[in-house]
C-alpha cells in the first residue's frame, strides 16, 4: 500500500513542488489539492506548504483559513487525520485555531533565511517519530512574520503538556516566545512550526543536510502501521 | 478636454504640443510629424515619446551595440539571440535555458523598495514570455558610500524590495554582487537577472501574427502608476532643483506576479499561446507596437477595454501607464475561452483588447474614435539612432599615470597583518551575508549553490541531475581606468566564477550602466567598453544573447564609473559534480593556479588603505582564461579537486579567507620564492583560482597542468584553525570571522 499525501496549493503558495518532491524522497505518494476543491481525494494525511497565500493579504494565513480545501481539511484534523503546517501552513494553522497562538513579524522586521539549529523537544507525533526527544537537527528556516506568540497560560500549556515539539536552538532567530519553533495539538496529529523541513531532504541540495527527511519517514511509519 | 482624434489631428495641424516636456527632442518631434504626414495625436505623441526614449530605443547605443552581433562566436548553443525579451540557450537534453539582466537604476534611487521590486518583477516577466519557467534570480547592487547617510535610505530599501518581491515569487536568490563607491552616491545601481528554463519546442516570442486572432491583455488593472517612467526618468539625468518623481515610480504586486507566473506556464502547457509580450517599460505603449511590428503588421485595438483601476485615467495615460504583472498575448479566437477559462481558474483577470489585422498599421480606439493610426515599425523598431560624438576624456592619461603599484606598502609584517584585516572589514571586501540572508536561496528546492559560493547553481532536471550556473561580475574601478580592460575583465571574472564552480561557460547577458551618452567622454567609455566585450566574447567563445543600458547614471556634470556587468551563463552536466569553495577537510593540498604580477591598480588594497585609483587595471589574457577555465572543468568532472575560488578583488587573500570561513578550516601558506610578500596577497591579477586537491589527485592534478601549460604553484595545505602565511603573521579564524563578518550588520544592522 502507498499512503497519500496531500499537498495543498493556495494562490501564493510557494513551496508546494518542493513539498511533493519531499513526500515523494520519503516513498510516499504526493497528491496536489487545490484550494477551491473541497475534495481530498482519499488523502492519509495533508501538509499546509510555505509561502505567501493569498499575498499575506490582510494577515499571514488570515484569508487561507477560509477557502474550501481548509473546511475539509479542519474537519478531517480533528478526526486525528495527521496535518503538517509549515511556515505559512503553520500560520494557516493557527488562523483556523487548529493549533493555538498567532505568528507576528520577526522582532528584527527583516526577512531572514539561514540554516537553522532546532531540538526535537517531542519525539511522539505523527511527524516526529523517526526523531529522538532532545535530537539536534538542522534545516532552512526562511520568514519575515516568524514570531510565535501566545498569551502566559497557553504557553505554559503548551509546555506542560509536551506540546513544543522543536525549540530554536543556537540564537533564537525572530523573537519567538520560549525559542519555539513548532508546536503540536493535544491528539499529536496535528503539527506546525516555522522552519522548512522539505529544503533539507536531498544530500546536494540547499544546505547539505537531510535532517527534514525524518517528518516525511515518521509519517510513512505511522500510516502503515496503523 | 476632447478627445484628440486623428481626424482633429489631422484638421489642426497647428496645434502646440508638448513633445519637450515628454522627453522628446525638437528634430525628433519633426520626424514623427514626417512619419505621420500631419501632426500626431495626443496618444500618438505618448508612444512614440515613451517608446523612442533612451531607455526603450537604445538610440544612443545602437551604433556600440551592433558589434555584439557583427562579432558573435560561432555558437550553436545561441536558439535565440539579440532583440528578444531574452536570449535563449541550448543547454543540452532538450532543455533551453534563458536569461536577462536588466537596470532598475533611477527609480530605486527615487523610491529603494518599490524601485527595486519592480526591477525583479520586470525581468521575471521578460524570462516568461520566452515561455519559460523562472527558476533563480540574482542582483548586482551598487550604493555609494557605506558610511554615507544616504545609503542608509537606499540600501536597505532596495534590500528588502528585492526580498519582498522576489520571495513572495517563490524565485531562489542565488548569487549577485554588492559594491559601495561613492561614485554611485545619487546614482545607485539595481540590476537584477533572472534565469528561465524550458524545453526547446516551448519557446515563444513576442509577435502578433494570423489575421483575426486576439490580442487579450491579463493580468493586474491598469493604473496610474510609472506614467512616463521610462522618458521622464531613465532617460534624464537627476537635476537636484527638479520637482519630486515619486509618482513616475512603479508600484508592484508580487502576489499577482506569482499569479501571473503560473496562469502564464498553464497557457503555455496547453498550447494556447501564438505570441506574447509582458508590459514593462512603456506598458502598453511597447507591448502592441512590438507584437504588431515583429509580426505581419496590423493590429486593432480598443483601449476603453482595457480594465483600469482609477476611470480617470485619459488614453495617453493608459498607453503610457507602467503598471506591474500585466501581460500580452495573441491567441487564436478557437482558444479564447480555454484561455479565460485558465485565467478565472488563477484569479487573473483578462480582456480581450483588440485583434491581429490585415493592414500594416496600429490602430487604436477610444469609444469608436480612432486615436491612433501609425506604421508599428517606426514606433517600435526604427526610432531615432545617434552617432553620438566621443573623445578620450582629458583626464585619461593623468589618471592612468598615477600608478598604484608605486603606493606605499607595509613596511612590516605586522603591518601587513594589519593590512590584510582592514581590507578584509572594508564594506567592499567583508562578508554579505546581512543582506542576502534577506533573500530566499532554498525554495523550488533545487539551489545547488548559491551565494557566496563563485556562481549560484541550480539543478534544471532532477532525473539526470542536469544545472545550469550562473555569475555576475563588474568592476567599474578597473573600467574607469581602462574601458576596454574593464569590460573584458568583468567578463573574464564571470567566466571564470562560472568554471570554478564546475560548468561550461556558454552565453553571456551583460547590463552596461554609464553616465550621460551626451558626455563624449562618457560616450568613449561606452564604446571602449563595449568593443571590449564583443572582442572579448568572440575570443571565449560566448555570445552575447541579450542585454539592457543604462545611462544617464550621473548627477550634475559628474558621471558614475563605466559600470558594464557582465552575467556568464553556464551548463553542467551533473550537478554531483559541482566544485564548491569551502576548504572541508584538515590536509586538502592548496594550488594556485595561473601568474602573479605586481598589478594594483584598481586595487581593493588601493581604495581601501590608501583610498586611491589611478593606474592601469590588471591584464586580460583570454586565452590563459579559457586554459583556467578547462582545467577547473576538467578537474570537477574527473574528481580531482575538492574545492575552487577565483581570484579577484582583494587578491589571493581574500579568497584564501573566504574558503577558510566557508568551510571552518584554517590553511597554512607558503609565500613562492621570488615573490614579495604583499604582492602574493593583495595583487589582482586576472586569469587565476585557487583550488584545494585531495593529496590522492596531486599529482593527477599537476600532471594534467602541466601538460596543458597552466602555471599551478602549490602554496601550502588546509590546517588547523587558523591561516598562516608562513614568514609573516597568524591570524586565527575567529578574528578572520568577526573582522569579515562584522562590517555590513554594523552599518545596516
Amino acid at each position: 500500500m502507498t499512503a497519500r499525501v496531500g499537498v495543498v496549493t493556495f494562490p501564493g503558495t510557494l513551496d508546494d513542488r518542493d513539498t511533493q518532491r519531499a513526500v515523494r524522497i520519503a516513498g510516499l505518494e504526493a497528491v496536489p489539492l487545490w484550494h477551491r476543491d473541497k475534495d481530498l481525494k482519499q488523502v492519509d494525511a495533508v501538509v499546509l506548504p510555505g509561502g505567501f497565500s493569498y499575498g499575506d493579504y490582510l494577515r499571514a494565513g488570515a484569508i487561507s483559513r477560509f477557502s474550501p480545501v481548509m473546511e475539509s481539511v479542519i474537519e478531517q484534523a480533528k478526526a486525528g487525520m495527521p496535518v503538517l503546517g509549515i511556515c505559512n501552513g503553520f500560520q494557516v494553522l493557527t488562523e483556523t485555531h487548529l493549533l493555538p497562538g498567532a505568528m507576528l513579524r520577526n522582532n528584527h522586521l527583516h526577512f531572514i533565511c539561514r540554516d537553522q539549529k532546532l531540538r526535537v523537544e517531542n519525539a511522539d507525533t505523527a511527524w516526529t517519530a523517526d526523531y529522538r526527544a532532545g535530537q539536534q537537527i538542522s534545516v532552512p528556516l526562511k520568514n519575515i512574520d516568524g514570531r510565535y506568540v501566545a498569551d502566559e497560560r497557553t504557553l505554559d500549556e503548551l509546555e506542560a503538556e509536551g506540546r513544543v515539539v522543536f525549540r530554536y536552538l543556537d540564537g533564537n532567530p525572530n523573537g519567538s516566545l520560549r525559542d519555539i519553533a513548532g508546536i503540536t495539538n493535544a491528539a499529536g496529529n496535528v503539527v506546525g512550526l516555522m522552519p522548512h523541513p522539505e529544503h533539507a531532504v536531498e544530500p546536494l541540495i540547499g544546505t547539505g543536510r537531510t535532517d527534514g527527511l525524518g517528518f516525511f519517514t515518521s509519517l510513512l511509519k505511522k500510516l502503515v502501521n496503523s | 478636454m476632447s478627445l484628440d482624434t486623428v481626424k482633429h489631428a489631422a484638421e489642426t495641424p497647428d496645434t502646440a504640443q508638448p513633445w519637450a516636456e515628454l522627453g522628446l527632442k525638437q528634430d525628433e518631434y519633426e520626424r514623427i510629424r514626417a512619419i505621420l504626414g500631419r501632426r500626431p495625436t495626443g496618444a500618438e505623441l505618448a508612444m512614440y515619446s515613451v517608446m523612442w526614449s533612451e531607455h526603450c530605443s537604445y538610440k544612443s547605443s545602437k551604433v556600440h551595440l551592433r558589434q555584439f552581433g557583427e562579432k558573435a562566436p560561432e555558437n550553436d548553443a545561441l536558439l535565440v539571440g539579440i532583440g528578444e525579451n531574452a536570449g535563449v540557450v541550448d543547454v543540452g537534453q532538450g532543455y533551453a535555458v534563458t536569461f536577462k539582466v536588466e537596470s532598475h537604476n533611477h527609480p530605486s534611487y527615487i523610491e529603494p523598495y518599490q524601485g527595486a521590486a519592480t526591477g525583479v518583477g520586470g525581468i521575471v516577466r521578460d524570462i516568461l514570455a520566452m515561455g519559460a519557467r523562472p527558476v533563480a534570480v540574482m542582483d548586482p547592487l551598487r550604493f555609494g558610500a557605506a558610511d554615507h547617510p544616504d545609503t542608509k535610505r537606499v540600501l536597505p530599501g532596495v534590500v528588502a524590495g528585492i526580498g519582498g518581491y522576489g520571495n513572495c515569487l517563490g524565485l531562489p536568490n542565488i548569487g549577485g554582487e554588492v559594491v559601495f563607491d561613492p561614485c554611485y552616491q545619487g546614482n545607485p545601481l539595481v540590476n537584477a537577472l533572472c534565469v528561465g528554463v524550458m524545453k526547446h519546442e516551448d519557446i515563444h516570442l513576442a509577435k502578433a501574427s494570423g489575421a483575426g486572432n486576439k490580442v487579450i491583455l491579463y493580468g493586474a488593472r491598469t493604473g496610474g502608476d510609472g506614467i512616463g517612467g521610462v522618458s521622464v526618468l531613465a532617460s534624464e539625468t537627476f537635476d537636484a532643483t527638479g520637482p519630486a518623481k515619486r509618482p513616475a515610480v512603479q508600484v508592484g504586486d508580487p502576489f499577482q506576479e506569482k499569479l501571473l507566473i503560473e496562469c502564464t506556464l498553464e497557457l503555455f502547457r496547453e498550447h494556447l499561446v501564438e505570441g506574447i509580450q509582458d508590459l514593462g517599460g512603456a506598458g502598453l505603449s511597447c507591448a502592441t507596437s512590438e507584437l504588431a511590428s515583429a509580426g505581419s503588421g496590423g493590429m486593432r485595438v480598443e483601449l476603453d477595454t482595457v480594465p483600469l483601476r482609477d476611470a480617470t485615467l485619459s488614453p495617453e495615460e493608459i498607453l503610457m501607464s507602467e503598471s506591474q504583472e500585466r501581460m500580452c498575448a495573441i491567441v487564436e479566437p478557437g482558444k479564447v475561452a480555454r484561455f479565460m477559462e485558465i485565467c478565472e481558474k488563477w484569479d487573473v483577470i483578462a480582456t480581450v483588447i483588440g485583434e491581429v489585422t490585415e493592414g500594416e498599421r496600429l490602430e487604436i480606439f477610444w469609444h469608436g474614435e480612432q486615436i491612433v493610426d501609425v506604421p508599428p515599425r517606426t514606433v517600435a523598431h526604427e526610432g531615432p539612432v545617434y552617432e553620438r560624438p566621443y573623445a578620450r576624456p582629458s583626464w585619461q592619461d593623468e589618471l592612468q599615470a598615477d600608478d598604484a603599484n608605486k603606493l606605499p606598502r607595509p613596511a612590516s609584517s605586522d603591518e601587513l597583518r594589519e593590512q590584510v584585516l582592514k581590507v578584509l572589514a572594508s564594506p567592499n571586501q567583508a562578508s554579505k551575508s546581512w543582506i542576502t540572508d534577506q533573500y530566499d536561496r532554498f525554495v523550488q528546492g533545487n539551489t545547488v549553490l548559491a551565494q557566496p559560493e563563485d556562481s549560484g547553481m541550480v539543478r534544471i532536471d532532477e532525473s539526470t541531475n542536469l544545472g545550469v550556473a550562473v555569475a555576475t561580475d563588474g568592476n567599474g574601478r578597473y573600467t574607469k581606468l581602462d574601458p576596454y580592460t574593464g569590460a573584458q575583465l568583468a567578463l573574464a571574472e564571470s567566466y571564470r566564477n562560472v568554471a570554478a564552480t564546475g560548468a561550461r561557460p556558454l552565453a553571456i547577458s551583460n547590463c552596461l550602466n554609464f553616465g550621460s551618452p551626451e558626455d563624449p567622454g562618457v560616450m568613449w567609455q561606452f564604446a571602449e567598453a563595449t568593443r571590449g566585450l564583443a572582442d572579448g566574447c568572440l575570443a571565449l567563445g560566448t555570445p552575447v544573447t541579450g542585454g539592457n543600458v543604462s545611462l544617464y547614471n550621473q548627477t550634475g556634470e559628474t558621471a558614475i564609473h563605466p559600470t558594464p556587468v557582465v552575467a556568464v551563463l553556464g551548463v553542467i552536466d551533473d550537478v554531483n559534480r559541482r566544485t564548491p569553495m569551502a576548504f572541508t577537510e584538515q590536509g586538502q593540498l592548496l594550488y594556485l593556479l595561473g601568474e602573479t604580477h605586481e598589478e594594483l591598480g584598481g586595487s581593493a588594497w588601493s581604495q581601501v588603505i590608501h583610498d586611491h585609483l589611478g593606474g592601469l587595471p590588471p591584464r586580460v589574457d583570454l586565452e590563459r582564461e579559457k586554459l583556467l577555465a578547462e582545467i577547473l572543468i576538467a578537474a570537477s568532472r574527473d574528481g580531482m579537486i575538492d574545492a575552487a575560488h577565483d581570484l579577484s578583488d582583494g587578491g589571493l587573500v581574500q579568497a584564501l579567507v573566504e574558503s577558510c570561513l566557508r568551510g571552518g578550516n584554517g590553511a597554512r601558506i607558503l609565500v613562492p620564492e621570488g615573490l614579495d610578500p604583499f604582492v602574493f596577497l593583495f595583487s589582482e591579477s586576472a586569469g587565476r583560482a585557487v583550488v584545494a586537491v585531495p593529496r590522492s589527485e596531486e599529482l593527477r592534478f599537476t600532471d594534467m597542468c602541466g601538460a596543458r601549460g597552466l602555471p599551478a604553484t602549490r602554496i601550502g595545505v588546509v590546517d588547523g584553525e587558523s591561516l598562516e602565511v608562513q614568514g609573516e603573521f597568524g591570524i586565527s579564524l575567529d578574528e578572520l570571522r568577526s573582522a569579515h563578518q562584522g562590517t555590513i550588520p554594523a552599518l545596516f544592522g
